[in-house]
């Protein structure tokens, strides 16, 4: 275990497993949130659901998505570290040849999802007042539509999205090259499932906060 | 004289591993676009040294593009601008008159300078003799027909193995990782029958290899691929974490530790 850990290959794969938990979580979480434009009864019914009725089961998830966060950005960290150091002296000319730009912003883009995932939490799961000083308890639906009427959390989201869609597009492409299983291919930089799969994700998340600065969701 | 081309050269000269460096700016005049790049820096050469100064140092062998040994960072791209080919296979022709180039060592920690444009790539070789071979018993050669090789599965083994080692994967991605150099040592011989039973200990010990020689890890960037003189895939990345995850898994302990050479 401890080697495995140790070893660059095998924080890559706990970023992998890991990630995969994550992608899973926010093509459900997506799902659910799209039940806003549904109407103020059916949404705040869906948040009692999470809430009361089936809390325990919403716990092991959250155990399971904790546990995940914290082993990818332990890792992530650790092999950023790793990566910066192994090049100690930098060129003075380097030209990126054929790396996405998804590939060459998953850190600095996965540190602002960080960001993100910490006051969305604290937005409309901890209800931090100091945060968002509107928030209440229970009124899910509420809480959507004042927090979106303001255009700083707009636009925070939507930045957050952007990153959401880059980072998909990396890694739901990635992952299966570092567990091992994807196919050869001729040209293996060459994706369409991922993308597939970034836009769905980062489209139906921004429908929300869209949705209510356009006047859909009042 | 007509048909010549003028360019200027900023070249990284170091005395010493451990002299500081820097940057020289040389010009140089009439240079054929027939010329490799090599012979371009000869005649530079020829001049500093006729002007009773040090050449410039570089690695350099068969200049036939097979042997591994030359590899310059040429402004910004490994083994410089033109596709599949190393720098002695590169031509002054992919450069136009009044070019300004800018020509550095690989860099990465486990690549230490030796002298201006030459450096050390020593772990490649400690990362093959950790596990890039297969132990059989030596003796008169057995009939070549006595071990079928699909020739899909022999096909796949050459393209790994036309990893010449010249060490522009690592000088071109952007975490100095070696994964792909390891990943072709890995897996032509674990596509063969003769690597098999070794298969999964070698992904293990020349994983752990790399490791040590503080190369950075694989997230697939992909910019090796690009630079790989040999057009060597990301594909036997893949193979070697697959390799390697097996190999965590079912791997026993061994009984006595193997030295790293």
């Amino acid at each position: 275990m401890r080697k495995f850990w140790d070893s660059s290959v095998g924080k890559k794969v706990v970023m992998g497993l890991t990630g995969l938990v994550l992608v899973g979580f926010v093509l459900g979480h997506m799902a659910g949130n799209l039940q806003v434009f549904m109407g103020m009864e059916r949404y705040n019914a869906y948040a009692k659901l999470l809430q009361e009725d089936i809390i325990e089961i919403t716990w092991a998830v959250r155990v399971a998505l904790l546990v995940s966060v914290v082993l990818h950005v332990t890792a992530a960290w650790q092999l950023t570290r790793r990566s910066w150091d192994a090049r100690p002296v930098a060129y003075a000319l380097r030209e990126a040849q054929v790396s996405t730009y998804a590939s060459r912003t998953m850190r600095w883009g996965g540190i602002y999802l960080f960001l993100f995932l910490v006051l969305h939490l604290g937005q409309f799961t901890l209800g931090w007042t100091w945060l968002f000083p509107e928030y209440a308890k229970g009124a899910a639906y509420g809480n959507v539509v004042l927090a979106f009427g303001h255009p700083f959390w707009v636009a925070f989201y939507l930045v957050a999205m952007f990153f959401l869609l880059l980072h998909l597009f990396h890694g739901t492409w990635a992952v299966l090259r570092t567990l091992g299983l994807a196919k050869n291919a001729a040209e293996p930089l060459q994706r369409r499932l991922p993308l597939i799969i970034a836009l769905v994700v980062t489209v139906g998340f921004s429908l929300v906060p869209l949705g209510v600065a356009l006047g859909f969701v009042r | 004289m007509s048909g010549t081309m003028n360019i200027t050269l900023k070249v990284w000269r170091q005395a010493g591993p451990t002299a500081p460096g820097g940057f020289e700016e040389y010009k140089a005049p009439g240079i054929s676009p027939d010329m490799s790049f090599l012979e371009m820096l000869d005649v530079v050469n020829e001049r500093l040294i006729e002007g009773g100064k040090d050449p410039i140092a570089f690695d350099h062998d068969c200049r036939e593009g097979i042997c591994g040994m030359c590899g310059l960072m040429i402004n910004g791209s490994a083994h410089g601008p033109s596709k599949l080919t190393t720098t002695c296979q590169l031509h002054m022709r992919s450069f136009k008159d009044g070019d300004y180039i800018t020509i550095e060592p690989w860099r990465a920690k486990a690549f230490p300078v030796l002298r201006d444009l030459v450096v050390d790539r020593g772990p490649l070789d400690r990362i093959i003799q950790a596990g890039g071979f297969v132990s059989v018993a030596t003796g008169s050669p057995q009939d070549a027909n006595a071990l079928p090789i699909g020739k899909l599965e022999a096909d796949e083994a050459m393209d790994a193995a036309a990893c010449i080692g010249c060490g522009a994967c690592v000088a071109a991605c952007p975490n100095a990782s070696v994964s792909l150099f390891t990943a072709a040592k890995i897996s032509h011989l674990g596509l063969l029958p003769q690597g098999q039973p070794e298969r999964y200990r070698r992904a293990l010990h020349m994983v752990a290899q790399m490791d040590l020689e503080g190369f950075g890890g694989c997230t697939l960037f992909g910019e090796c691929m690009e630079a790989c003189p040999k057009g060597i895939s990301i594909d036997f990345i893949k193979r070697m974490h697959g390799d390697y995850i097996w190999g965590a898994v079912t791997e026993k302990p061994e009984k006595v530790a193997l030295g790293s050479g």
